[in-house]
């Protein structure tokens, strides 16, 4: 079959690669219908983290039809011919942690627990095409996957959805529903949210579903802020202000956002001095992060709010006000997504009609072009918001 | 590639800080090294990693402490019953223990261990259990004249709250002879804590979802050779690899 392949850092192809096989009794094998390219994946793309290695499959959002399952799984939960989105993360649905709604922490489904032990102290759960330290699983940008313990994750669809109105259930629909649900909405808040691509695009929805007030919009490029005022954000183009955190003192008469959100991570940007200096030093691989965001995040939000981190953070990070923090009685929540608790009921709102996930979609290609677009969505060229690969286009071969 | 690993299985086995093959693997593998880094290419590369690790293999001294301890605890979300009813069957813990080839029990609570040493030996001794208190304990001893003295406990406790069981396991190594000694240490790993931490992973996920995670045989891109060939000189390697685990996990199924 056809997969994009890393194969060193800004080196990605796409390779004729063995088909998936089940390895385990809860396995699956999904045939992929829509595969999508993740801001997260950029971070790989950009060898900011540790453990890929030449040769993995990358992709994590991807959807498509099951064509065999393992022995232990039982028809009533999966069989072939079911038309499934497959979550991120990767979930075993039986630990201490999945029973308590826990998903992205599941202990039981990275092989590799032992590296991330050792950089996090425990190990969160594994992840579709995203380095050896989370699993080392082949990822999604293919023509087929295997997918584990496939009686807890996939989540079953109708028919008369098309792929682009669900495909997004796959990772960036509920992670910015996620960072919108750790932002604590309460009425008349004020949601400040830094990055307006695609999970803030789908955040800033999700905070106007849950109640806010108002959602302020923050990012350089003026399409993605046009598709922030569209869902009714009002914006800041930080590169047009002197200082971002005066601006949102300004915008709220002095009291700042009841909550931030971190919808950007850890490759950053910024016009100051500090970014330089995170720069270098991600570069010399002495900071695995430039935690711009997160420094502007906690000394804007007012006393008492809550910071919301859905952006990927890798390793280290300098220079944390951890002062304003305390001293603010801030509350920080953050995670990967768990997934689970969130894929249902946002399908029955995209059947609802409540909202329409495609909208997010610039770039619709085979892919084949995979490696093409990783550049054009890492520079943010052709106005690339969304890339939405298509593994059998061009004549591509049934493997 | 072979060659480099004959010369690095013998530069493992070599003990004594004086000893001839030691120092041969530090000049060979030094001179390898700087063959290696003289060639700007990847199997130049390849060649420095080998020597690098044949030189660390010549440099590390072996000790033979008197006694290997490995222990470990870990939460398994089930009832004690079920954790003890794994344990109870040694024959289970090959399963979750890749460093053990198999366990037999016979009748009458003894049971015969074959463990993987150094260059595909073998380590065999017979064990009897010397104290089994149902779904609370288990203690069992290598029997007086095997080649290695043996003393295994493993504890399951409720923890509070619902929260499963508490499973602790201490399993201590006395050889009886300095070759039995390096085998023993090898067959543990660097850190036998360690092994016996990833061996209860392996036993809580088992028990909890019916499988042991792998990525072993999977589907993937070309590979580089550099990383290979590194891999094929890791000194820390496991013994047996993990699609071996999944036959053995794949044939119990098929008797159960």
């Amino acid at each position: 079959m056809k997969a994009v392949c890393w194969m060193g850092v800004e080196k990605m192809s796409v390779e004729t690669v063995p088909d998936p096989q089940i390895l385990n009794p809860r396995d699956a094998i999904v045939r992929i219908t829509s595969t999508c390219i993740c801001g997260s994946d950029l971070h790989l793309y950009n060898g900011f983290i540790p453990t890929m290695e030449q040769g993995d499959i990358l992709g994590h959002e991807f959807m498509g039809e099951v064509v065999e399952v393992g022995a232990s799984i039982r028809p009533e939960k999966l069989k072939p011919g079911d038309r499934v989105v497959v979550p991120f993360t990767i979930a075993c649905g039986r630990c201490f942690f999945c029973e308590r709604q826990l998903w992205s922490c599941c202990d039981n489904s990275n092989p590799n627990y032992w590296i991330a032990e050792e950089m996090m102290g425990y190990s969160p759960s594994g992840l579709f095409g995203y380095t050896h330290m989370m699993g080392g699983y082949s990822g999604g940008q293919a023509q087929y996957a295997r997918v584990p313990y496939a009686d807890v994750g996939p989540l079953k669809l109708p028919e008369d959805v098309p792929d682009d109105k669900v495909v997004f259930l796959s990772d960036i629909f509920p992670t910015g529903y996620f960072g919108a649900v750790n932002c604590d909405i309460q009425p008349g808040d004020t949601v400040a949210i830094w990055g307006c691509g695609p999970v803030a695009q789908f955040a800033i929805r999700s905070a106007f579903m849950l109640g806010a007030e108002r959602v302020i919009a923050i990012d350089r490029f003026e399409y993605r802020l046009r598709l922030a005022e569209k869902a009714g954000a009002e914006t800041i183009n930080y590169e047009q202000v002197d200082d971002v955190v005066q601006t949102l003192k300004d915008m709220t008469a002095n009291v700042g956002p009841d909550a931030c959100m971190d919808a950007v991570g850890m490759e950053a940007h910024d016009d100051s001095v500090m970014y330089l200096v995170d720069r270098t030093k991600q570069a010399m691989r002495v900071e695995t992060d430039r935690p711009i965001v997160l420094r502007q995040c906690i000394k804007a939000c007012r006393k008492g709010g809550t910071v919301s981190v859905p952006g990927v953070y890798a390793g280290f990070d300098d220079k944390i006000p951890m002062g304003a923090f305390m001293n603010k009685a801030l509350t920080m929540k953050t995670g990967q997504t768990h997934m689970m608790r969130y894929m249902k009921p946002l399908l029955d709102r995209v059947q609802k009609g409540e909202i329409d996930p495609s909208f997010v979609i610039s770039h619709r290609v085979p892919i084949d072009e995979a490696p093409k677009m990783y550049k054009m969505f890492r520079d943010k060229q052709d106005h690339c918001t969304k890339v939405v690969l298509d593994p059998w286009a061009n004549g591509a071969k049934a493997a | 590639m072979n060659q480099i690993r004959s010369i690095l299985r013998a530069g493992a086995r070599a003990t004594e800080p004086t000893s001839p093959r030691r120092l041969g693997a530090l000049i060979g593998g030094g001179a390898l090294a700087l063959l290696g880094l003289t060639q700007r290419s990847k199997s130049g590369l390849a060649m420095a990693a080998a020597g690098g690790a044949l030189v660390y293999l010549g440099a590390r001294v072996d000790r033979h402490p008197g006694v290997l301890v490995a222990q470990s605890s870990i939460l398994v979300n089930c009832s004690p019953q079920e954790a003890y009813q794994f344990w109870h069957n040694f024959e289970n813990l090959s399963i979750v223990m890749p460093h053990l080839e198999s366990v037999t029990v016979s009748s009458g609570g003894r049971s015969t261990w074959i463990a993987l040493g150094p260059m595909g030996s073998r380590i065999v001794w017979d064990a009897e259990i010397v104290n089994d208190r149902e779904n609370e304990s288990i203690m069992w001893q290598s029997l007086p004249g095997s080649a290695l003295f043996v003393e295994g406990t493993v504890k399951f406790e409720t923890a509070p709250a619902n929260r499963g069981t508490l499973v602790k396991v201490e399993m201590r190594y006395r050889p009886r002879s300095g070759a039995i000694a390096n085998a023993v240490a090898r067959m543990l790993g660097k850190y036998p804590n360690f092994v016996m931490r990833q061996d209860l992973r392996r036993f809580k996920a088992l028990i909890e979802t019916g499988e042991i995670p792998t990525i072993e045989g999977q589907t993937h891109g070309p590979r580089s050779k550099v990383v290979a060939a590194l891999r094929v000189a890791d000194p820390t390697r496991p013994i047996r690899p993990e699609s071996q685990v999944r036959e053995v996990l794949n044939a119990m199924r098929r008797i159960a």
